[in-house]
């Protein structure tokens, strides 16, 4: 049988991982966590003023105009739905794989699941131009008839799908951490820390036969986590893909869109996650290098997988033998936006191709290099499906370009604010690797364990 | 909340395969209602102790059928019944566009009321319920005897503790 090498290093007792995962929550944050925290909240605090001024004045800031009617808060929305992806496809597919190696990663990849949905969801409220009637986007008893909102568009389908899927990764995210936070109660030296983790905790107590409901609720969390988030960014991606329009009306967009997701989720972990390693050193023994490994080999087939899908978008233009797709195409790589198409293609497909080697792999600052491309280049993934089909559709009379504003840039640089210090805090006061699931997985690769399975 | 807490005696150990056998041996003198209490889901531990299959699922498949049927029947009412309104000529039921809205309220449905049960099985939330060890939730594990169980006897819990590999016995005045 095959070696396998050890999921948490160090020969740790289970006392040792309780104190160095609870260490962050339990002690005063360093002078780089502030600083970052300052920085970050800063960020939020202009993120803040400029959503202000857009919904004071009107979407008219940005640069969405005849032809572009989506712009900056549409791609934006996508891109960070896409992030939340990797966490749920961490926490939800890798669990029912039985892949062991993901559990100490789960906890801050659903973190960012919903600090990343929370960040998106901002924005199509927002682009509605009148985000105080955002409450008729659901479907409510009303005065109007009752007039119902329409189930037949794409746009309400996902409004139910991308509120199923945060109100879902809320849950699970919170069930897994009840556990942990009985462990910070029971620990807790002062009064207020031992009545907030309580509350939390909501007084679980861990015996046996709540294990076994707790289990099984885990393992069906995960079940229907599993067909929820492919649904989610299949959705999203007929928001497009239905609307008739070359270079957005293809079948290939909902596994498309969902390969692209995932890419840039995990592009998003490695970035976190190597940040967080020089954060907390201690993490480096739970979330070692074979754990980046992986997730780095994951971000290369993903994006073997995006970049089958541009290729195929480009011989099926041709194939198809419809000139309005053919001259999306060409226009797409060789029109007024084929700088935006390159640096996807080169983000995307060119510069991942480095994790065919193993020293690449395995290393530190190449990967947190490589991932942040990744992520430019998928934004700039959706920037191109926007932008370039919208410019320039059947009649040369309804050409345009997007008149990129202030407030674009302002708006995307600014959701990094809102992520950010999300995150940060959530690293201070959440347990940042589950506890509870981390022991079990204690004995592989040990032998100086007993139970070795 | 509600059923009066119980007294009894708890064993302590630190060993995750001695308290699995020590279950497996409280469950075997016919004790019925004793609980372990360990930090992590310990495998094999249901089967040591007796427990049966969480009744969980059922409650999942119920409440994806009736989010499956709701969201069939809502989407039906109002798109076709309520307010029908001709949109682009599609019938006014018009099936393959509402299996998104379906699939998400049998999600969302399951999602919840899973937890839900999960809350009801475990009597959860509780506030501030009685610990025998703080490190039950860290490093120790522990098996719990009430005094309303079948041959509950201090003197022989203890023996018996001691005899599986129990570090630390206790008489509990409430779980």
């Amino acid at each position: 049988m095959m070696k396998r090498n050890q999921l948490i290093l160090g020969d740790k007792t289970l006392a040792q991982i309780t104190d160095d995962i609870c260490q962050p929550v339990e002690t005063m944050p360093s002078k780089g966590w502030v600083a970052l925290f300052l920085s970050a909240k800063t960020l939020l605090i202009f993120y803040v003023i400029i959503l202000g001024i857009i919904i004071a004045n009107g979407m008219g800031l940005l640069g969405v105009n005849h032809p572009n009617g989506w712009g900056t808060m549409i791609i934006t929305f996508v891109f960070w739905i896409g992030i939340g992806h990797a966490g749920t496809l961490i926490s939800a597919i890798l669990f029912l794989f039985r892949q062991k190696w993901r559990t100490s990663v789960a906890r801050t990849a659903e973190a960012m699941t919903v600090f990343a949905v929370m960040t998106a969801g901002l924005f199509p409220l927002i682009h509605t131009g009148r985000p105080w009637l955002d409450f008729w986007l659901f479907p409510y008893p009303n005065q109007r008839g009752p007039l119902w909102v329409n189930f037949r568009s794409p746009l309400l389908w996902d409004v139910v799908a991308v509120s199923t899927y945060a109100t879902v990764s809320i849950v699970f995210w919170y069930i897994g951490l009840v556990p942990d936070f009985a462990t910070i109660k029971d620990r807790a030296k002062n009064k207020i820390r031992r009545l907030a983790y309580g509350a939390l905790s909501l007084g679980w107590r861990g015996t046996a036969r709540n294990w076994s409901h707790y289990e099984m609720l885990y393992l069906i969390l995960a079940g229907l986590s599993t067909p929820l988030v492919l649904s989610v960014h299949t959705i999203v991606s007929f928001d497009f893909a239905v609307a008739a329009l070359p270079g957005w009306h293809t079948t290939i967009f909902p596994p498309y869109f969902v390969a692209g997701a995932i890419f840039s989720g995990f592009a998003m972990v490695v970035t976190l996650m190597t940040l967080v390693r020089i954060g907390i050193p201690q993490f480096k023994d739970y979330i070692t290098i074979d754990h980046m490994e992986v997730m780095n080999k994951i971000i290369m087939t993903t994006g073997l997988m995006v970049g089958y899908a541009y290729a195929c978008e480009f011989f099926i233009a041709w194939y198809s033998g419809n000139q309005y797709e053919r001259y999306v195409f060409i226009n797409r790589a060789f029109g007024p936006y084929g700088w935006s198409y390159w640096i996807m293609v080169t983000c995307n497909v060119i510069i991942p191709q480095l994790f065919w080697f193993k020293a690449f792999r395995r290393s530190i600052p190449i990967m947190f290099v490589v991932s942040v491309f990744v992520n430019i280049g998928m934004w700039f993934e959706r920037y191109v499906i926007t932008i370039t089909s919208l410019h320039r559709d059947f009649l040369p009379s309804n050409w345009g370009q997007y008149a990129w504003s202030f407030f674009d840039g302002a708006v995307l640089f600014g959701s990094f604010g809102m992520f950010l210090t999300l995150f940060l805090l959530y690293l201070r006061l959440f347990p940042a690797v589950s506890i509870a699931e981390i022991k079990p997985m204690l004995p592989v690769g040990r032998k100086d364990l007993e139970g070795n399975h | 909340m509600g059923k009066k807490r119980l007294g009894g005696f708890a064993g302590i150990w630190t060993d995750e395969h001695k308290v699995v056998k020590a279950c497996a041996k409280v469950h075997a003198l016919g004790f019925t209602k004793f609980d372990a209490i360990t930090p992590y889901p310990v495998h094999g531990m249901e089967e040591a102790c007796g427990i049966k299959r969480s009744p969980i699922p059922y409650v999942t498949f119920v409440a994806g059928i009736t989010g499956l049927l709701g969201g069939l029947l809502f989407t039906w009412w109002t798109s076709a019944v309520n307010w029908p309104i001709n949109v682009g000529g599609k019938p006014f039921f018009s099936l393959p566009a509402f299996i998104p809205i379906i699939f998400e309220l049998t999600i969302l449905f399951a999602a919840l009321s899973s937890v839900g049960a999960l809350f009801y099985l475990c009597k959860l939330p509780q506030v501030d319920p009685p610990v025998i060890d703080p490190d039950l939730t860290s490093h120790k594990f522990a098996i719990f005897v009430p005094v309303n169980d079948t041959g509950y006897d201090e003197a022989r819990l203890e023996q018996l503790f001691k005899e599986m590999g129990a570090t630390e016995t206790k008489k509990v005045a409430e779980f």
